[in-house]
This record gives structure tokens, C-alpha cells and sequence, in this order.
């Protein structure tokens, strides 16, 4: 019983750790706050499900390929979208608000691309929907390949943040981006690669969403309200952050499911959400 | 790694909020030979998926069925060509009430047809009564429908309620029941929304009058993407039905959790989703002996005949519950219009009193509402027939204990 939820409940929470990492990287290094992530995820969803049905290739080599894609196009909506407003934007507070609204409105435009290329049906495809046995407990093996991807790259991302010279760079941008440059650091290039490499950990959950769940254009809200609560719980632009308050989400999701009353796990979820913004208004792991 | 501001927090969590919004859409002009009809759609937002699969497929398939025909037949015998003025309400009720008042007052079209959704009929339902419209009110699911009727006098109800389909339920489970196939235990699960509540709140009743035990009976909220945790405790109640009223993404949400832990009770019933035509897909082809809500006649020919021309114009088949109806409805007009022409008040009289020739049957109504429907469908070889009312034309026997998946 314990286990079963213990272990129903990690599967979980890394689907939605994994979901929240993009975002979160995106706000603390490239500082935009990206309001149309929801819909970049939809993009990797849809593509993992054209290329699954039309070329018959299996997801995971699509994913494989969808990523470099997706850091492309977070690579050129950095370049095209947001450089110009981070261009005049002097204080900082500025880029918030104004990315926050350009970001708003790329959310119509990809989601009424979305509408009107696969149109407003429900999708989904079945792959690897079977279970797996975990400990005794049945886990749909898609779901645990998210469980291994979010970890993969969760992980990956943590080490090379706190371990490797990229990382530093990477963190001196997000610490004081005024005064990475004295040191050396193009902090152009660096926001850029913060927020490609966000929008392709977007993409690659929203392709290894399309794997378990069914999705329609519309649902790109949803993804982004999940991943703002976990990345506003973590501390903006902490990906450890990101990773407990994603697994953290998703067990007590689980535990209020089985031992409570199913109908309370969204309560629960922002019952927690609210005591953290009162009590560490700065997220879990962010510094004051 | 940064501070983060609780107004950044704040603004960006009401905009994505308020996402769900606004945008203005493309008029068009009426003229004088040609008959106007307009409609404000969800093509964008959360509703644009129902109003995708149910309501504006059957709006263009008929539009251009009549068209090519040469137009709405007239009393006179003359023929008019119908020209459409569409919107987008873009799933915001405040969108939609602007955009029926604008439809009215400005574009001052012939006719109007009904949004998609319980809640968006409800919200023009005193707009259309004001302006004197006739409201087909197809897509809406309300047990309160009488009382509406009986309100707004031009507003027809066309789907039934939440009673009826729990009722229809409760019946077919019975029958299984009393012929010893299942046994009386239930796990039913419930979206924690409108149509889920409404649905549950006629089933406890119904079943517990039938002699069923419900040994889990949960909700869930809307939204909710994992239900492996429900359907684990379901598996373990030792229930031989599951029942869910869903919506799509749960029904299909279950469907595929169902299949992958394993779990084969021996009735399995969804609500919304379960008739669309992807859900043999999302079942990985399994969907034999999955019962769900609607159903239509499979074996009548007009049935078919309308399935292959849905088909062959839009891409895909039509849900088996709503789209049938939509299209009936539709007919209904089309055939009132010849008979007493435009003249809103007669419209309204020779919808609610005469009898229709339509793809789903004769169709006429009672008080205002269409009460000849089907409750429970279920998927038998490829198609999803039609299983309750079990004494009515054309019901199949249902297949019980479903076979595993």
C-alpha cells in the first residue's frame, strides 16, 4: 500500500519534475518568463505524434532527434523574439513584465498554429503501453521511460550546473547578469543558450507526454499552470528546486489519491502551493 | 539561483488565467436572396475540442449538403442559398453573449445556431429568447431541461440529462446482474464538475434502488492526467463494474491505465469520449465490449449513409452520440423552414409540434425536448451500437462480462 503509492507517486512527480525544468531554466538564466512553455511542449507532442504515424519512426529515436530541434527553435525565438527586449530593457524588472506579455501572445499564435495544422481533435498514440512490474506494483513502462528521461536530464543538468565551467558561466549569468560581462562572459549567448536549451527540455517533455497521455492543441494551459506551480514551489530558476518540488508534487498527489479522497489532490496541490508562497515567498530552494 | 519577485509570480499566474480569452473575429455581409446563419463557435480554447468533434463538422457537412443542393427550400418552392456569418467565442461565455448580440442586432441574420456546451446554451438561452430566435440547444445535457422549456419557450433540448443516462446505466448493469454475470458490487469514479456531478448524483440513488453496493465512489478534479492511484484502489475493491463519468481526456486517461496495470472488470463504462471515432485507436484496437455514453443505430441506413458523407467531407467519422443529433437537428430546421418559412414565432411553433424525417429517425419532439435517445452504447466489431434503451428499435444486446483487454 505504502509502496504502491511510493512508488505511483515517484513515476508521477518525474513527469512533472521533467515538465518544469525547461521553464525553470528559462526564468533563471535567459530571465523571460516564458508563458507560451505550455504550448512548446504541445509543439514537441504533436511532432513526436506526425512523426510516429507518418514515418512510422519510434518515439524514442523521434526524441532523440526532437530535441536538437527544439533547442533550434528556442535558439531562434530567443533571437528573433525576446533579444530586442532584452535589448531595452534596462532594469530588470522591465524584461519580467515585458516578456511576460510577448510571451502571452506567442501563446495564441503557436496555439492557433497548432489548431490549424492538426486540428482540434484529441490525440494520442500507444506505445509501450503496457506495465512493467516495479516492486510488485504494475507501472506503464512510457511512464517510467519519463521517469528515466527526467532523471537522465534532471540529473545531468544538476552535476553540469554545480561541476563544469559551462555551469558556472551559466550560474554567473543568472546570479548578477550586470556584471558577468566584466568578467569575460557574453551574457547575450548565454541567456540564448539558457533559453534554447530550456525550450528543448520543453519540447522533449512534451514528447514524452504524447507517449502516456491524451492531448488536444488546446491543453498548452494546463501544462504551463503545472510547470509555474512546481517552478514557483522549487524557487525560480532552481532546477534541485525543480526536481524535489516536481516529486514532492506528484507523491502527494498519490497519497491524497489513495488515502484520502481523490477529489482533493488539486486542493492539496495548492494548499501546499499557498503555504509556500507565505511562508518561502522565494521558493523552496531559493536563495533571499 | 535568482530572486523572484511575488508580483512577477502573480502577474504571470493571471495571465495564463485569463488565457483562456478575447480576440475579435471576421464579419460578413447578409444579402437579400440568400438566407443568413450564424454562428459563435469555440475555435479556440478548451471548448474548441468538443465544438471540433460535435458541433462545427455537422454545421459545415449540412451548410454545403444544402448549398449543393441548391439551397433551403422556401414554402413558395422557391430556393435559397444559405450564407454563413461565423464567430469565434473563443470558450469565453462573455465572448459569446457579445457575439449573439452582435449576430442579432448587427449582422441581423436569418437564424442562429447554438454554440457547443451545456454552460454556453445556457448563457444565450435569455439572449435568443429576447431577440426572439429559435435555440436548437443540442449539445446541452441538463436535467433542468423541462423547467428551461418551459422558460424560454423557443429553446429546444435536445440531449437529455444526467439522470437519464445514469438511469440507463443502472438498468443495463442490472440486467447483467440479475442474469448472474456481474456481481452487485460498483467502483464508480467522477469527474468533480458539472456534467460529473449531475451524472452521480442520478447515479447513487439509482444504483443503491437497483441493490448495488458502490465500495469506492471518489471524485476526481478536472484536469487530473494520472489515474493510476484510482484505478489501483478500484482493481482492489473487489467491484465487477467500473464506471466512470468522465470526460475525454479521463475516459481516454482510464482507458489506457486500465489496459496497462492489467485491470478487466467485467463492465467497463466511460462517459464522454467513449463514442468518439478515435477511441478504438487510443484502445489500441481493444476497445470490444468498452460501454460508454450515447450509441447510435449502426444497422439503420441513414445512420450509415451519414456516417460515410461525415466522413468523406470532414476527414473522419462522427462521434456516436452528439454529431447524429446536431445533424437531425439541422434537418429538422431545414424542413420547418419549408414548411412555415422564416418567421421566427412559426419556426419555433412547427419545430416544437411537427414531425421530422431525419438521420437519427422520425423525430418529434415533447415539450420542446427530443426524449426518444439512446443512454448506453458499446463497442461491438468496429462500431459503437446502441445497448439502452434496450426495448427500443434497434438496441443491441449488450456483451457482458466485456472480454480482457
Amino acid at each position: 500500500m505504502i509502496l504502491t503509492t511510493l512508488i505511483l507517486g515517484l513515476v508521477l512527480g518525474s513527469t512533472y519534475a521533467l515538465l518544469a525544468l525547461g521553464l525553470t531554466l528559462q526564468y533563471g538564466i535567459a530571465r523571460i518568463m516564458n508563458l507560451a512553455y505550455g504550448e512548446l511542449t504541445l509543439v514537441g507532442a504533436f511532432v513526436l505524434v506526425a512523426v510516429f504515424q507518418q514515418l512510422g519512426l519510434s518515439p524514442l529515436i523521434a526524441m532523440i532527434l526532437i530535441a536538437p530541434a527544439g533547442y533550434a527553435l528556442g535558439w531562434f525565438l530567443y533571437q528573433g523574439m525576446m533579444r530586442p527586449l532584452v535589448k531595452r530593457s534596462g532594469a530588470r524588472g522591465r524584461l519580467e513584465v515585458d516578456s511576460i506579455l510577448a510571451t502571452f501572445g506567442l501563446l495564441f499564435l503557436i496555439q492557433g498554429i497548432l489548431l490549424m495544422l492538426f486540428g482540434a481533435n484529441f490525440t494520442s498514440i500507444s506505445y509501450l503501453d503496457r506495465g512493467v512490474n516495479v516492486l510488485g506494483v504494475s507501472v506503464a513502462l512510457n511512464r517510467l521511460i519519463a521517469f528515466g528521461i527526467c532523471v537522465v536530464a534532471g540529473g545531468a543538468l544538476v552535476l553540469a550546473l554545480a561541476k563544469t565551467r559551462w555551469g558556472l558561466i551559466m550560474r554567473a549569468v543568472a546570479l548578477t547578469p550586470g556584471s558577468a560581462p566584466l568578467v569575460g562572459i557574453d551574457v547575450n549567448k548565454v541567456a540564448r543558450q539558457g533559453f534554447a536549451l530550456g525550450t528543448a527540455l520543453a519540447v522533449v517533455a512534451g514528447a514524452s507526454i504524447a507517449m502516456y497521455q491524451t492531448f488536444s492543441a488546446t491543453d498548452g494551459v494546463v501544462f504551463t499552470m503545472k510547470a509555474l506551480v512546481i517552478v514557483i514551489m522549487g524557487g525560480v530558476g532552481n532546477v534541485k528546486g525543480a526536481l524535489v518540488a516536481g516529486i514532492a508534487l506528484g507523491l502527494l498527489e498519490t497519497f491524497v489519491a489513495t488515502a484520502i479522497d481523490p477529489g482533493l489532490t488539486l486542493a492539496a496541490t495548492f494548499a501546499i502551493f499557498l503555504v509556500v508562497l507565505l511562508w518561502r515567498p522565494q521558493g523552496l530552494f531559493g536563495a533571499r | 539561483m535568482k530572486r523572484f519577485t511575488r508580483r512577477t509570480s502573480i502577474c504571470a499566474l493571471s495571465f495564463t488565467v485569463a488565457s483562456a480569452i478575447t480576440l475579435p473575429a471576421v464579419p460578413a455581409v447578409a444579402q437579400d436572396d440568400t438566407i443568413s446563419i450564424g454562428y459563435a463557435v469555440a475555435r479556440t480554447g478548451p471548448n474548441a475540442t468538443g465544438a471540433g468533434i460535435t458541433t462545427i463538422p455537422n454545421y459545415e457537412l449540412w451548410v454545403d449538403t444544402v448549398n449543393k443542393s441548391g439551397g433551403l427550400t422556401m414554402p413558395d418552392g422557391s430556393r435559397r442559398m444559405i450564407e454563413v456569418v461565423e464567430y469565434d467565442n473563443r470558450s469565453s461565455n462573455e465572448d459569446l453573449v457579445r457575439t449573439i448580440e452582435r449576430l442579432a442586432s448587427q449582422d441581423e441574420v436569418d437564424l442562429i445556431l447554438p454554440p457547443w456546451g451545456t454552460g454556453a446554451n445556457l448563457a444565450i438561452a435569455p439572449l435568443m429568447a429576447r431577440f426572439g430566435y429559435p435555440q436548437l440547444a443540442v449539445t446541452a445535457v441538463t436535467d433542468k431541461a423541462p423547467e428551461f422549456a418551459a422558460r424560454w419557450d423557443r429553446s429546444f433540448w435536445m440531449l437529455g440529462g444526467g439522470h437519464d443516462y445514469a438511469a440507463g446505466l443502472v438498468d443495463v448493469l442490472s440486467t447483467a446482474r440479475d442474469a448472474g454475470t456481474i456481481n452487485d458490487k460498483v467502483a464508480v469514479v467522477s469527474v468533480a464538475d458539472g456534467f460529473g456531478i449531475d451524472l452521480i448524483s442520478g447515479a447513487r440513488p439509482a444504483f443503491e434502488e437497483a441493490g448495488f453496493e458502490l465500495v469506492y465512489d471518489e471524485s476526481y478534479p478536472l484536469g487530473t492526467s494520472d489515474f493510476a492511484a484510482i484505478m489501483s484502489e478500484a482493481q482492489g475493491s473487489g467491484a465487477d463494474s467500473f464506471v466512470a463519468f468522465s470526460y475525454p481526456p479521463g475516459s481516454f486517461g482510464m482507458t489506457k491505465t486500465a489496459q496497462s496495470m492489467g485491470y478487466n472488470p467485467k463492465a467497463f463504462y466511460i462517459s464522454v469520449g467513449g463514442a468518439f471515432p478515435i477511441y478504438p485507436g487510443i484502445a489500441d484496437g481493444k476497445a470490444e465490449g468498452v460501454m460508454a455514453i450515447g450509441g447510435v443505430n449502426a444497422d439503420s441506413p441513414a445512420i450509415q449513409e451519414y456516417f460515410a458523407r461525415h466522413t468523406e467531407f470532414v476527414g473522419n467519422p462522427p462521434d456516436s452520440w452528439a454529431s447524429a443529433i446536431t445533424y437531425a437537428s439541422l434537418e429538422m430546421l431545414a424542413q420547418a423552414i419549408e414548411r412555415v418559412g422564416l418567421d421566427h414565432e412559426a419556426l419555433a411553433t412547427e419545430i416544437s409540434t411537427g414531425t421530422f424525417d431525419t438521420v437519427i429517425g422520425e423525430v418529434k419532439l415533447e415539450d420542446n425536448q427530443l426524449r426518444d435517445l439512446w443512454w448506453v452504447g458499446q463497442w461491438q466489431g468496429g462500431a459503437f451500437r446502441a445497448i439502452n434503451p434496450a426495448d427500443a428499435e434497434g438496441a443491441s444486446t449488450p456483451i457482458i462480462p466485456k472480454p480482457e483487454w
